[in-house]
């Protein structure tokens, strides 16, 4: 017994002698880095960088084919995504964005770049890791003043000191302008501290502060002019609306921005293919010394569904050619097809029918696209070309002689013919069918940003082609557009004739050709499927006027700005059969408006700024309202 | 043993029969309807267009209840008994609030309150007839703002429809006239051809809408069925 109480004792001891060890409890964390371990490692510093780079807000991107059939660019060819073309209204929160967690994240990753724990690094080094923190949150703040207006400028990483008051951590919304004015002024000041490389696509470089910056003055310098013409769309403390009177000023800045850039012949136009519509799809595919891309998101091949591998040729490789089961989801829409224009500088929208009614016939259905901008053919996959180096198969059937149509519902059905006995196809093996997914209904495939490399359209492999977020040509024409509204249009028609002529334009624009109407085209047809439009029709205040929720035909001036386009059009190949007749066998087209599409597309003056949910109101009161809402 | 299991399903059984009891709120019960007025008669506007909010003070967190307004002018909303605050969000309707932009709503049971608003315009004597396959509506348009807030009419459109859904949006024919083409207010005459309806139908109906200079919503008059 006297033993017994002896050893416990001892082992009591023993444990008291352990935890005497002032270190026993203190160790070293093995799942986590603690801040010395990462911020003393260059590497390490990249890998943190990198995923605040991973996670820059986008809207339209290849990370979401849908959001291009949100207004009138595309046509959805997916079962579970007809509703975008059933519905009128946008809500008011679409587009929303109040990114707070990851400003806090950037904040902090300024903040320890800044401070004594990245004091190991090579000068250079560190300034540059400071320089791509401020301009992550430049961008972040553009992403969201962009869709909510005026937002709290938070440039510090706010701490909660557990007070049970948090009041002090609530902020006002800033004036519309002093956010344009914080980003563009951020930009200025890291410019010297980036890299100068044109070989350095996926970092902040000196050429993509200058992009951004004639991107971001252009935005605040339009709002500010059109602006004027939707007085409701403001609020009285500035939050949203700029003061008409700061608009030149922006579109100075723009234009010295964009002039620095092009003119440092840093970055220069892609020319490398002779077929230009060709070379107008490789500007986006090219990974190898391209000249005019400043900043994208790179991918990998990857089998995986977590965003590292790009989906955009999975989703929508023509049917015929599909490496899988599935593809053709993005069709784009006659809307935007007809705005390319002839090589002449003329427009012209497509002509089904003779004057007489009679109808046009074509050898081939690419003849109906014949003279037209190259840029239609590298952003389209038309009827009767080639993807892949494989021939497209899209037409909706046989018209026959006596006004009837043969065709089916499944993709390549073979019926009988009437006065023959053997079954023929009757339908294209890419459609169009109404209402069957993956066909194209619109007629059209998209050709931009689709890689053209076997394998790329299997789940298992994917795409590893970047997406394409800053490249020169969207510089040439920010340039054209304020040169044209500082009252110099013969410097815009040279911007502009420069894009134009890599396009296959021989005649160039000259100055009295330049209005208001030609820029918001030459954005529409050289930018398409790049996520501009919804941004553009905002700053130029349109938006209200071209979605206006009525149902209207198809415009048949393509030209202007103003238009109304609320619905999604298609234009569908038909074979023409009557045996016998010089006819037999060549195309038509008719014009359609794909079944599914029933709603008219309608932006509220509230959509202009999107709504700013209760929650977010009732945390912190002194959030405003946005306008009409 | 038997005893026990048996009461042990009895104690089960009750507790599930008790819980129908707790996890149930009242429904709320109290209907607030109405009229969207000026000087007693309604104001016509588009449907989904045009709502108030219903703000009820006192809770930490607060939400607004939406109140959609009708084509004709009149709501209604289910709630619970309660003070609340009814409030117009800026540049709702083709009018503005008289008085207040607050109004004070006490319900205790069903209530029927019209909410009195001054509009920009309103349609008067709005005639409709029909002749050789065609629509043609009369009307006028009477300003009634006057002061320093007073507006143009940007445009008038005559829609007519199949249904009893008559607006910019649901409309199988529409005219339009520019509001710098209006010779006379007082008598805005205007006509469309019925296109032809499948299936036939012999009836349409037609209302005309004001759209005012720099507000996102029109002011319209009644529905009418049109005979053909």
């Amino acid at each position: 017994m006297k033993n017994k109480i002896l050893y416990i004792l001892i082992i009591l001891l023993a444990f008291n002698w352990g935890c005497n060890d002032e270190n026993f409890l203190d160790r070293e964390p093995t799942d986590i880095l603690l801040d010395d371990q990462v911020w003393g490692d260059q590497a390490l510093i990249l890998s943190v960088v990198s995923d605040l780079y991973f996670r820059i807000p986008e809207y339209q991107s290849a990370q979401g084919w849908w959001n291009f059939a949100d207004f009138d660019e595309a046509f959805a060819s997916n079962f579970g995504d007809y509703w975008r073309h059933k519905n009128n209204d946008w809500g008011y929160g679409e587009w929303s964005l109040w990114n707070y967690d990851y400003i806090r994240e950037i904040n902090l990753f300024i903040q320890k770049a800044e401070s004594d724990l990245t004091d190991e690094l090579d000068p250079a080094v560190k300034a540059r890791f400071i320089a791509e923190g401020r301009f992550l949150r430049a961008n972040a703040y553009f992403e969201l003043v962009k869709r909510m207006g005026g937002v709290p400028l938070i440039l510090e990483p706010m701490e909660y000191d557990f007070s049970g008051d948090a009041s002090y951590l609530q902020h006002p919304r800033a004036k519309e302008a002093e956010v344009y004015d914080f980003v563009l002024s951020e930009l200025d000041a890291i410019k010297g501290d980036l890299p100068n490389d044109v070989n350095i696509k996926s970092r902040a470089t000196q050429g993509l502060a200058l992009a951004m910056k004639a991107r971001v003055a252009i935005y605040a310098a339009s709002i500010a002019k059109y602006g004027a013409t939707t007085p409701n769309v403001s609020l009285p403390g500035g939050e949203v609306g700029i003061d008409a009177g700061l608009a030149n000023g922006y579109y100075n800045q723009a234009l010295t921005a964009a002039k620095e850039l092009i003119n440092s012949g840093t970055y220069s136009l892609y020319n490398k293919k002779e077929d230009l519509s060709e070379n107008f799809a490789n500007i986006f595919i090219d990974k190898a010394n391209n000249p005019e891309v400043i900043f994208v998101r790179d991918y990998v091949q990857s089998e995986r569904n977590d965003g590292r591998a790009n989906n955009w040729t999975l989703w929508n490789q023509p049917w015929s050619g599909a490496e899988d089961l599935e593809g053709g989801r993005t069709n784009p829409s006659l809307n935007l097809v007809q705005s390319f224009e002839m090589l002449d500088n003329s427009f012209a929208t497509f002509q089904t029918t003779t004057e007489e009614g009679d109808y046009i016939f074509f050898d081939d259905p690419i003849d109906m696209f014949a003279g037209r901008d190259a840029r239609l053919a590298g952003t389209v996959i038309l009827p009767g070309s080639k993807f892949k180096g494989k021939d497209l198969d899209i037409w909706a059937g046989y018209q026959l002689a006596d006004g009837s149509i043969v065709t089916g519902d499944e993709f390549g059905q073979r019926k009988v013919l009437p006065g023959s006995e053997t079954p023929v196809q009757v339908v294209g093996f890419d459609g169009p069918i109404d209402g069957r997914e993956f066909s194209a209904q619109s007629g059209f495939y998209v050709r931009k940003h689709m890689d053209v490399n076997t394998g790329s359209g299997q789940r298992g492999l994917k795409s590893d082609r970047w997406w394409v977020r800053y490249r020169l040509a969207e510089t040439y024409l920010i340039a054209a557009e304020a040169a044209f509204e500082l009252g110099n249009a013969g410097d815009a028609a040279g911007y502009m004739n420069t894009v134009r002529s890599r396009a296959g334009f021989t005649t160039d624009l000259t100055a009295d050709d330049i209005t208001f109407d030609r820029i918001v085209h030459e954005r529409r047809v050289e930018l398409a499927f790049e996520g501009h439009q919804l941004w553009d029709m905002k700053r130029w205040r349109l938006a209200h006027i071209v979605f206006n929720g009525e149902q209207a035909d198809l415009t048949d001036q393509p030209w202007k700005a103003d238009e109304v386009s609320t619905r999604v059009f298609g234009l569908w190949p038909y074979k023409y059969h009557e045996p016998g007749s010089a006819n037999d066998g060549k195309w038509i087209y008719k014009q359609v408006l794909p079944g599914q599409v029933t709603g008219a597309d309608r932006f509220r003056l509230g959509n202009y700024y999107s709504f700013i949910n209760d929650d977010i109101r009732n945390n912190n009161p002194q959030i405003v309202k946005n306008p009409n809402q | 043993m038997k005893k026990l299991k048996f009461i042990f399903t009895l104690l089960v059984a009750t507790a599930i029969f008790a819980s129908c009891d707790w996890d149930n709120y009242d429904e709320p019960e109290s209907f607030l309807k109405g009229t969207i007025v000026y000087n007693g008669e309604p104001i016509n506007v588009s449907y989904n267009d045009v709502n108030f909010q219903l703000w009820e003070p006192g809770w930490e967190l607060s939400y607004p209840i939406n109140v959609v307004i009708d084509q004709d002018g009149t709501y209604s909303a289910l709630l619970f008994n309660g003070s609340y605050k009814l409030v117009f969000p800026d540049g709702q309707g083709p009018f503005r609030t008289v008085g207040a932009d607050t109004l004070d709503v006490n319900l205790n049971g069903d209530q029927n309150m019209d909410i009195e608003v001054e509009p920009y315009y309103m349609i008067r004597n709005a005639q409709f007839s029909t002749s050789g396959g065609n629509v043609t509506a009369t009307f006028q348009a009477e300003k009634i703002i006057t002061d320093a807030d007073a507006r143009d009419i940007e445009r008038v459109n005559l829609y007519i429809n199949k249904s009893q859904f008559v607006d910019f949006r649901t409309n199988i024919a529409s005219t339009e006239i520019g509001g710098g083409d209006i010779a006379d207010a007082n008598s805005i005459s205007m006509s469309v051809a019925v296109p032809e309806i499948t299936p036939t139908q012999n009836y349409v109906y037609a209302r005309v809408g004001l759209k005012v200079a720099g507000r996102e919503d029109m002011i319209f008059s009644s529905v009418q069925r049109i005979d053909l």
